[in-house]
């Protein structure tokens, strides 16, 4: 079944197309990444699929009703931003607790009710303090408890972990996947970090320019993009003889074989199990091969030295892996 | 030279204490206790007699309930102009915001000169207000309007405005999204703006000088005290000074109290 449909949308600020004709569907349940360069439109889809934003054209289904009419308020959302939009006057309690009083729930239910996502988000002990007190992932996960505690048919997320730095963001991103396991709501998250999209979503989108280059699993994206720019987005490339190549795609060899064009060796850096190697062609241009330390020991290589590089796998090919005669 | 104090990083050290200390005692303190000293001639009893006096008193009144409905209408209308040019586009925006400091920058004395050619005996409008409880009215929101629209302003830019499309995603509507998120944000600046309004319209003496006839029972605590001075009675012009003193001294001291009790929430 799908939970939230997006039919020909369009929307241009001025002469700038932010959404060219965008249409996708998100199945229920599956946590689906908007992943692209800024500008790209991901936020401004997520927005209007909210009803924060007013398409020029098109329509927004989200469980099969058409709320393209329809008010952020009654569309039955929740979302979350990238800079907390905590309520800073109210304390953490109040804060979960916002839609449910708005929906005039009975005391004990709220109550009940916030207690619980306290406990999900792990901020059970944090309840009487206001969002100045916490850090940056603790009001986060604020926020995405406020966004739960309303019961929304989809939650979306605008770049959650933007703000954060790195070690807090890698903790939340493995803590959104477990808690989107447990709670099951559609959830659709924009990145701009492709190692984020990967991570998290079973789903991802790449948007380009405002339009959706291609729709698939990480796995599917990453292994047949349906263009260069899918390709170079979600991870390193090469170019070799003009065609795009993964670094760790790049078979390194001591002496000439078939296919292979000749380099010289700039750079060995050695990042622990994964060894980096920057090289030059003969037009000048810059290209990093990806080889594993075992490999760069029998290679062994030193700057400005000769070799040949070729696409393919190094323990794929035997060819290759015998040592130079 | 082991003696001499160090001054910690960022500190002003022992003289520009002394200094600010001085300015502060020579500008405001000493004045204000030369009035209250001369306040003081009958004693305490003879203070309170003066302010409690048939007259005395009714002047004291008149200018705090003036006073108190012009601060609750700026603040309102002061804040709604705020927002207007905070999130509005118009033409001619440039020039109503400069308009608003108008009565900031002109001599209040003018300002009793135009609203008397307004709405005075030759009233152009046909609407004869002098000497009325109205003009007073009139007079001081005219003075006192820039207040609350340049304290609540710079909130209001600064707002996040994610907090409101979060509030709006949790089902608020417009004017619960107001009174519960807004307002509590823009509270701290606009009692600020209102109170610092209020102590203006208390003191204010220029601009309701002309309008308000200055007939006894239509003056202000400021023309009473002018008229006291000038009828030989420096006594009972002190008694009201201290009065006013004391009143605008609680008004900007609450504020502070306030200010300080809801900044400690923000982050």
């Amino acid at each position: 079944m799908t939970a939230i449909s997006a039919i020909d949308v369009n929307k241009h600020y001025g002469d700038f197309a932010a959404l060219d004709n965008v249409s996708i569907e998100i199945p229920d349940g599956s946590l689906t990444a908007l992943l692209g360069p800024s500008g790209s439109g991901k936020s401004t889809l997520l927005r209007v699929i909210s009803g924060l934003e007013v398409p020029d054209t098109g329509r927004v289904l989200i469980a099969g009703e058409d709320v393209t009419a329809l008010t952020p308020q009654k569309r039955g959302i929740g979302f979350v931003f990238q800079h907390y939009a905590a309520f800073k006057h109210m304390t953490v309690r109040d804060n979960v607790a916002f839609g449910l009083k708005i929906r005039k729930r009975p005391k004990a239910e709220i109550s009940a009710r916030v207690d619980e996502l306290l406990e999900i988000v792990g901020l059970a002990g944090f309840q009487r303090r206001y969002p100045s007190q916490l850090s940056g992932g603790q009001r986060q996960r604020m926020a995405l408890a406020r966004a739960l505690a309303v019961e929304p048919k989809v939650l979306l997320l605008d770049e959650p972990f933007g703000a954060l730095d790195a070690k807090v963001r890698e903790d939340l991103r493995t803590w959104l996947r477990r808690l989107h396991d447990e709670v099951h709501v559609t959830t659709v998250l924009v990145t701009h970090d492709q190692e984020e999209a990967m991570d998290v979503a079973d789903r991802i989108a790449v948007l380009n320019a405002g339009r959706i280059e291609q729709i698939g699993s990480p796995r599917e994206l990453y292994e047949e993009p349906a263009n260069d720019f899918v390709m170079s987005f979600l991870g390193p490339v090469a170019t070799l003889g003009g065609k795009l190549v993964r670094p760790h795609d790049l078979v390194v060899s001591l002496r000439q074989i078939e296919d292979a064009v000749p380099v010289t060796v700039e750079r060995v850096v050695h990042l622990g199990f994964e060894v980096r190697i920057s090289l030059r062609d003969a037009d000048g241009e810059e290209l990093s091969a990806q080889t594993t330390r075992g490999e760069a020991a029998r290679l062994d290589l030193s700057e400005g030295q000769q070799v040949f590089v070729r696409p393919g796998h190094p323990a794929f090919d035997a060819d290759v892996a015998a040592p130079a005669a | 030279m082991r003696r001499r104090a160090r001054v910690a990083a960022g500190g002003v050290g022992p003289l520009g204490l002394g200094v600010a200390t001085l300015w502060l005692s020579l500008i405001v303190l000493l004045p204000l206790a030369a009035i209250v000293a001369k306040s003081l001639d009958g004693g305490v009893a003879g203070l309170w007699d003066a302010i409690s006096a048939p007259v005395a008193w009714k002047t004291l009144r008149l200018t705090l309930v003036i006073s108190v409905i012009v601060t609750v209408l700026n603040a309102g209308f002061g804040t709604l102009i705020a927002w207007v040019l905070v999130r509005d586009e118009f033409p001619g925006k440039g020039f109503v915001n400069a308009l608003i400091d108008l009565p900031f920058a002109l001599p209040t004395i003018v300002a009793s000169i135009v609203l008397l050619a307004l709405i005075g005996d030759n009233s152009p409008i046909g609407l004869n207000l002098a000497a009325t409880h109205t003009a007073i009215g009139i007079a001081l929101l005219f003075v006192t309007l820039p207040f609350v629209v340049r304290s609540v302003q710079p909130v209001l830019l600064e707002l996040d405005r994610e907090a409101e499309e979060a509030a709006a995603s949790l089902g608020a509507s417009n004017p619960v999204i107001f009174r519960r998120v807004i307002l509590p944000a823009i509270a701290p600046a606009l009692i600020s703006g209102a109170g610092l309004a209020f102590a203006r319209a208390v003191g204010e003496y220029g601009s309701v000088v002309l309008i308000s006839g200055n007939i006894p029972g239509n003056q202000v605590a400021s023309q009473f005290i002018a008229d006291r001075i000038e009828t030989d009675r420096p006594a009972t012009a002190a008694a009201m000074a201290v009065a006013l003193l004391v009143i605008t001294f609680v008004v900007l001291l609450v504020m502070r109290l306030f200010g300080s009790w809801s900044q400690r929430h923000e982050g």
